[in-house]
């Protein structure tokens, strides 16, 4: 009798056994079609692996047998939430191949078009996860904000998710008149609802049990991982391409790079904060000096990049978005890739999930912001 | 280190390899017997330091298939290609390079999976997208006849 | 006063009067109960159905939109139109499930809010069952609730229901401590565990108010662990939708999905009302102080009306957290019981046992 209780109070005879439970491919946590299969000791998480490949559409291998023009039209698809900086990802690298230089009045309303589709993904972001976690009046809260942005896109573009507007050489049609008065109310307005925002979740004591120390990212694995964007920088791994490499007009403007230390899912969370108030920054900075000049500059008909290889890369809401042409003279690319960010972040939380519960792996998908056509493509 | 400074470097280290200057940034093209110690050597001499694989891709030509490594080094902000070629189109294999850099590991899997490319020392190849029954669609000579109808 | 002429104990005495008179005694009981039963029955229902669609109309409120508009006017036949949809879903079984406990599981859950229903004092004379020990009923009887629970999750043979059920079981164990012992601080304030006689004792002031700080301190205790007990608001972990799909009651369907659906709100109706009851002064008007004509004013609200606006009142604020707060995890829910909730309660017996000896409450 005495060894019995002693081997059930040491434990080491116990056997218990691991389970395998699936989150997904259908699941209203993962934001997308991603299939989990985490294998749970009780509530502990002892392993996740992803499945990924329920929307792989093939786009790198259908942009060979495009034009390079229609080949934007495709990027749009991938990062939905960010689709303009896509676009104008493949825009640069064909102006830089063609050593095409772009009017500046186009720097500057590409510039802005990126930040407010930052705002629009990291707003998406904020009641997607807010609904994750249980406070599921904040989805409504930030979609009710995010249509304001999206009015603004549809009066220019003519649509509100994937825009569609740069053109290599630079941007389809002009701004709209009334966009400069529209961006500026809407600066004005929701200057103040961050706070709101911060208020409603980020302050309350029930939010911040479930995302401190939760989920913790060290910067030399964000680095190891090639964990960039908010989630990376949130453990100190300085990644901004806005801030190393600049394009577009962000030479002429000044900004921060919001860095964080601890790498938990609420300095992730927090950062994505702290980057909603620099684009409004940012777009303070441009709205009003808009240049004047021309929209575009007149292309050929038919692009054809000069043999070799060249590589962009652009800073999306989600990380670093790169896009690599090899190009053999014709007027199809031989080879495009398109370095994806939710790629290489999706496969670090394998890393930091192990010791958690299944409450905290949605914590952390949360603020990881994994968008699956990203992955996919 | 400026992009001369690295190219002459490099090709002091390794004279077997023809280390050049890209359009935008250093390119060397790397035999496949070194590629793995070559690239150790790239994450941990301080000087080079490539501690960020940014991406790798796979592409195809005729001859052979093309593995092609982007690094960055957080540290002195220099910035390199790689490029490995297999030995022929039929047998393709590399050297993983995911115990250097984990990220590889899952880049790997997806040029395995859309390329055909096998990496040797690969914890767990798998196919990412796709499942058993299709080919290697990213190649040129792709043809399937299963999903694809011809009018 | 005035008050007096909306009791209803001449109603139900002329009832029991008229039946005597004319069959047999044991008739007349079997009728009499047969009258209660109907009448519980179709409040339970039609109060069911009226909470789902309070429950739907606050959210929409707080979400800046209108809820159900369609279904009749201002959607108040929308919850009709649920439950008829969900009666006339196919009762689909699963596979190598247990089949006498899946099939029992609904039904516990359903019976135990009729039972602690009886004990609940609607109006002055509007009271089924009334027992000297009524609050120790309470407690016992809906402990119950937890069998049903914990047999859904283990008969669905389904790991996500099981994992729900535990989850579930665990935290209503623990919560039914907090209930139980706030509700015994009150009793300790009032001497007596007989439901009618506490709400006579609130006759001169509301309990809040007699017992200012230990009962202010009970009544937070009191709604943050029936929110807890009824798997409602913050702690609703065991169904949370975004984590493990619909918990225990996953794998149930059509009219015993109803039930578990139906006992939560119900559930909620008995925590709002034991709450009203114990701290609130059941349908005991708001007297202040000694302001005779506000008083007067107040009494010629109906006893009823003012115990269904107190209840509707706790109820709002329970709603209210449900739809602010975010989720807690399950060990974050078990450590604010053990850790936190319990100890607070245990002293806060002791602050009340101190003040009533001592005498320094109204």
């Amino acid at each position: 009798m005495a060894e019995i209780i002693e081997k059930f109070i040491t434990g080491d005879e116990i056997k218990t056994d691991e389970y395998l439970v699936n989150m997904g491919p259908q699941h209203p946590s993962t934001h997308g079609v991603l299939r989990l299969l985490v294998k749970l000791e009780g509530e502990i998480v002892h392993n996740v692996e992803p499945h990924i490949g329920y929307i792989h559409s093939g786009i790198e291998k259908m942009t060979e047998a495009l034009s390079y023009p229609q080949v934007i039209h495709l990027t749009d698809r991938m990062d939905y939430l960010s689709a303009h900086m896509n676009n104008e990802a493949v825009c640069l690298c064909i102006e830089n191949a063609l050593q095409v230089e772009v009017p500046e009045r186009v720097k500057y309303i590409r510039t802005i078009f990126d930040e407010l589709q930052r705002l629009a993904s990291h707003q998406l972001w904020w009641c997607a996860s807010g609904m994750d976690l249980g406070a599921l009046t904040a989805f409504f809260y930030g979609l009710r904000d995010r249509e304001d942005i999206l009015d603004i896109f549809e009066e220019t573009c003519g649509a509100r998710l994937t825009l569609n507007y740069s053109v290599p050489g630079g941007v389809m049609f002009d701004i709209h008149p009334d966009f400069q008065r529209k961006v500026k109310e809407f600066v004005k307005k929701f200057k103040k609802k961050i706070p709101e925002y911060d208020k409603l979740l980020t302050g309350n004591i029930i939010f911040q049990n479930r995302t401190k120390g939760v989920g913790i990212l060290s910067k030399e694995d964000a680095i190891a991982f090639g964990v960039t964007g908010p989630t990376g920088r949130a453990s100190g791994f300085s990644c901004d391409i806005r801030k190393h490499h600049p394009y577009s007009a962000y030479p002429y403007i000044k900004f921060d790079e919001k860095l964080g230390t601890d790498g938990d899912s609420f300095m992730r969370w927090k950062l994505r904060m702290d980057e909603m108030r620099e684009s409004l920054h940012i777009i303070e900075q441009l709205i009003d000096n808009i240049p004047e000049g021309d929209y575009g500059v007149k292309m050929k008909a038919v692009i054809k990049l000069p043999e070799g290889e060249f590589y962009q890369r652009v800073e999306t809401a989600r990380g670093e978005f790169g896009v690599y042409i090899i190009s053999d003279g014709k007027k199809n690319p031989y080879r495009i890739k398109f370095r994806s960010p939710g790629f290489s972040n999706l496969f670090a939380i394998n890393h930091i999930a192990k010791g958690w519960k299944i409450a905290d792996l949605v914590a952390i998908m949360a603020t990881f912001d994994l968008v699956i056509p990203d992955i996919d493509r | 280190m400026t992009n001369e400074q690295l190219i002459e470097h490099l090709s002091k280290a390794y004279p077997d390899e023809v280390a050049l200057q890209g359009n935008q940034y250093p390119e060397i093209t790397v035999s496949r017997e070194i590629l793995h110690a070559f690239m150790q050597n790239m994450k941990s001499d301080s000087n080079l330091s490539f501690d960020y694989l940014v991406c790798e891709s796979g592409v195809d030509y005729p001859a052979f298939l093309q593995v092609v490594y982007h690094l960055e080094s957080t540290t002195h902000k220099h910035f390199l290609v790689v490029k490995s070629n297999t030995e022929n189109r039929e047998t393709p294999a590399l050297d993983s390079v995911s115990d250097i850099w984990p990220t590889a590991e899952f880049h790997e899997d997806e040029i395995f999976d859309l390329l055909g490319i096998k990496f040797n020392n690969h914890p767990h190849l798998r196919r990412l997208f796709l499942d058993e029954t299709w080919g290697f669609p990213l190649r040129k000579d792709f043809y399937d006849d299963i999903h694809v109808v011809e009018r | 006063m005035a008050f007096e002429k909306y009791d209803f104990t001449p109603l139900t005495q002329s009832i029991h009067q008229g039946l005597i008179e004319n069959v047999s005694p044991l008739l007349t009981t079997i009728i009499e109960w047969t009258i209660i039963g109907v009448l519980y029955l179709l409040f339970i229902a039609i109060f069911g159905l009226l909470l789902v669609y309070a429950e739907r109309k606050v959210c929409a409120a707080f979400q800046q939109r209108l809820g159900p508009m369609r279904v009749g006017p201002w959607g108040l036949l929308q919850t009709i139109a649920d439950f008829v949809k969900l009666l006339m879903k196919e009762l689909i079984t699963p596979n190598r499930v247990d089949k006498f406990l899946y099939n029992l599981a609904p039904f516990i859950v359903i019976i135990v809010p009729f039972l602690t229903i009886s004990v609940i004092p609607f109006a002055p004379g509007l009271q089924a069952l009334d027992f000297d020990i009524g609050i120790f009923f309470v407690t016992a009887v809906s402990s119950v609730g937890v069998i049903g629970v914990l047999l859904a999750g283990w008969a669905s043979n389904n790991k996500y229901s099981l994992i729900g059920g535990m989850r579930s079981g665990a935290q209503i164990v623990s919560y039914e401590l907090s209930v139980g012992l706030s509700l015994i601080t009150m009793v300790v304030l009032a001497g007596t565990m007989q439901v009618s006689e506490i709400v006579e004792l609130q006759r001169g002031g509301w309990f809040l108010f007699k017992g200012h700080i230990p009962a202010i301190i009970a009544f937070f205790i009191f709604v943050v662990a029936g929110t807890a007990e009824t798997n409602r608001g913050p702690f609703d972990l065991a169904e949370a939708e975004s984590e493990l799909t619909a918990g225990f009651h996953t794998e149930y369907s059509g009219i015993k999905f109803a039930f578990f659906f139906l006992a939560e709100y119900i559930n909620l109706f008995i925590v709002s009302a034991m709450a009203t009851i114990v701290f609130l002064g059941g349908w005991m008007p708001f007297h202040f102080g000694s302001f005779e004509s506000f008083n007067n004013i107040m009494d010629f609200i109906p006893g009823i009306i003012w115990f269904f606006m107190k209840v509707f009142g706790v109820i709002f604020l329970i709603m209210w957290f449900k739809w602010t707060f975010p989720r807690l995890r399950i060990d974050q829910i078990l450590t604010l019981e053990w850790k936190y909730l319990l100890p607070i309660n245990l002293f806060n017996i002791l602050l009340m046992a101190t003040m009533v000896l001592l005498g320094w409450h109204w």
